[in-house]
């Protein structure tokens, strides 16, 4: 990994730039004796947004750690943009875990720009950075707060401007709003859509509420018996009042579809 | 403050009653002095107990902070190196049942009469419990967050800057403030296996001379300082762990 920032930011920009579909073929992954994911294909094209849903257990998570190259795979392999290693899968993905995970000993502002200091960017230069980004998502004010003094939204949103703020192709969310209650969750989800809307990448997102996939997603899949059991495409309006687009037709029988695959 | 007034009070009461049972019994100040004929030595050896503090203050503090760096370094080792992890931490669990006390003297013959062995002494004294709460503090790492860090960019060492390090601050520092209550007590017994000053040496002195209120006074001067020491690490403590509040 290169030292100094300048290098680093150009390098980081062009991985962006780079193709960062998501291609798994036969993967395979035993836990505890049970086969997890049992011979599972998948296919993210660059910069699609898609949604993975499953019943608890269903191997949500563990497809994710086996993409962002956390774990290996049993059997089966990986590709990102012609990498397959573990090392190269690292290299590609970002990942924000369902609980926040914010270092409580650093501020709001340099909790986003983590990887940034990670990446070798000095301290400054990252907040530089990550300055920005705060005021788009919402965030103006809060920078120098402790993430215990933030709220449950707050700080689901500064670890999604810390993934953001990572540079990769390929962003992996997993859960990323479970811990939140209904309200903050729905705000979320609308806030969600529209930062994803300026930020083009490619995006798994891992998740046990079927509406919330269909909301934020281009296409979601199934996951049940270790493989991806239905596809849907959503191709519902989603433009209006969120109440509106989860009472419309199209947008509740593509619902039961999903709750039906899942059963 | 409030906090402070019951132990306080309890403690006035304590002192006053001893005062009250010494003086009534008429008990004689070499077998047990009254708390006025303790302060009056306070007072009346003034000289020889401030110049006494300063030797083993110096010998506490310096001990002390030998054996915080001692540690920091170690457990940093133990903590990078699984292999050294198994082979050296069960020894130095091993190394905690021989008696400092014995140690003493075996390092007065070998590093002689200066401050050289005093150092060590307190140093043994204080360094284990803040290895092995140091050791501890590093491996209890959230392993979410290692993971988080090394999707964004957090190799190996940007991992132990910025995580594990900063997460085992609270338990190196409860380390420290245990080794802390420690120094004086290994202060003194380096003292009275070969020394010249120091205030062991002044009880060393005191005691066949039957000057049992200079004891008493240098007690509760050695009690003074390991109070201050502890006063200061948990300064120092409220200063670097911020985000417990």
């Amino acid at each position: 990994m290169p030292a100094k920032g300048g290098v680093t930011q150009s390098l980081l920009e062009a991985k962006v730039q780079a193709p960062g579909g998501v291609a798994a073929r036969e993967l395979v992954r035993v836990l505890g004796g049970r086969r997890v994911l049992d011979g599972l294909d998948l296919d993210v094209p660059s910069r699609a947004r898609v949604g993975i849903v499953g019943r608890s257990g269903s191997g949500k998570s563990t497809l994710l750690s086996l993409v962002a190259g956390l774990d290996e795979p049993d059997g089966g392999s990986i590709h990102i943009a012609g990498a397959t290693e573990r090392r190269g899968l690292l290299e590609h993905c970002a990942l924000m875990p369902q609980r926040d995970c914010l270092l409580p000993w650093r501020s709001a502002l340099d909790n986003a720009g983590l990887a940034l200091e990670n990446a070798g960017v000095p301290r400054r230069d990252a907040r530089r950075r990550a300055l920005p980004l705060f005021a788009r998502l919402g965030l103006g004010g809060s920078e120098q707060l402790r993430p215990a003094k933030l709220s449950g939204g707050m700080r689901q949103r500064v670890a999604f401007a810390r993934t953001l703020l990572a540079d990769k192709p390929v962003l992996l969310l997993d859960e990323p709003f479970g811990a939140l209650d209904a309200i903050t969750r729905a705000e979320l989800q609308e806030w969600l859509a529209n930062a994803l809307a300026d930020e083009p990448r490619t995006v798994l997102l891992v998740t046990h509420d079927v509406e919330e996939a269909l909301l934020l997603c281009d296409r979601v899949l199934v996951l049940a018996g270790g493989r991806i059991a239905s596809e849907l495409d959503v191709d519902v309006p989603r433009d209006g009042a969120r109440r509106e687009v989860v009472t419309s037709t199209a947008f509740v029988e593509l619902r039961e579809r999903a709750l039906e695959a899942i059963e | 403050m409030r906090r402070w007034w019951p132990p306080l009070l309890l403690l006035a009461g304590a002192v006053g009653l001893w005062e009250v049972v010494v003086r009534a019994a008429n008990v004689p100040d070499y077998l047990f002095p009254a708390p006025t004929s303790i302060a009056s030595s306070l007072h009346g050896d003034a000289g020889l107990l401030a110049h006494a503090t300063l030797v083993t203050a110096r010998e506490i503090v310096l001990g002390y902070l030998v054996a915080v760096a001692a540690a920091l370094v170690i457990a940093i080792a133990l903590h990078a190196s699984t292999a050294l992890r198994r082979a050296l931490l069960p020894l130095l669990v091993l190394s905690q049942t021989v008696p400092t006390v014995l140690l003493a003297p075996i390092l007065a013959i070998l590093l002689g009469y200066g401050i050289e062995p005093k150092l060590v002494v307190v140093a043994i004294v204080c360094f284990f419990p803040i290895v092995v709460n140091a050791v501890d503090g590093l491996r209890s790492a959230d392993p979410e967050l290692v993971r988080m860090m090394r999707t964004l960019h957090g190799d190996r060492l940007a991992i132990f800057r910025r995580v594990e390090f900063p997460g085992a601050l609270p338990a190196m520092f409860s380390g420290a403030r245990i080794a802390a209550t420690y120094a004086a007590v290994g202060a003194v017994f380096a003292e009275w296996a070969g020394s010249s000053s120091g205030l062991g040496f002044v009880i060393l002195q005191a005691q066949p001379a039957l000057e049992t209120a200079r004891i008493f006074a240098a007690v509760l001067v050695l009690s003074a300082l390991a109070l201050a020491l502890y006063a200061l690490v948990s300064l120092a403590e409220r200063l670097t762990v911020t985000w417990h509040a």
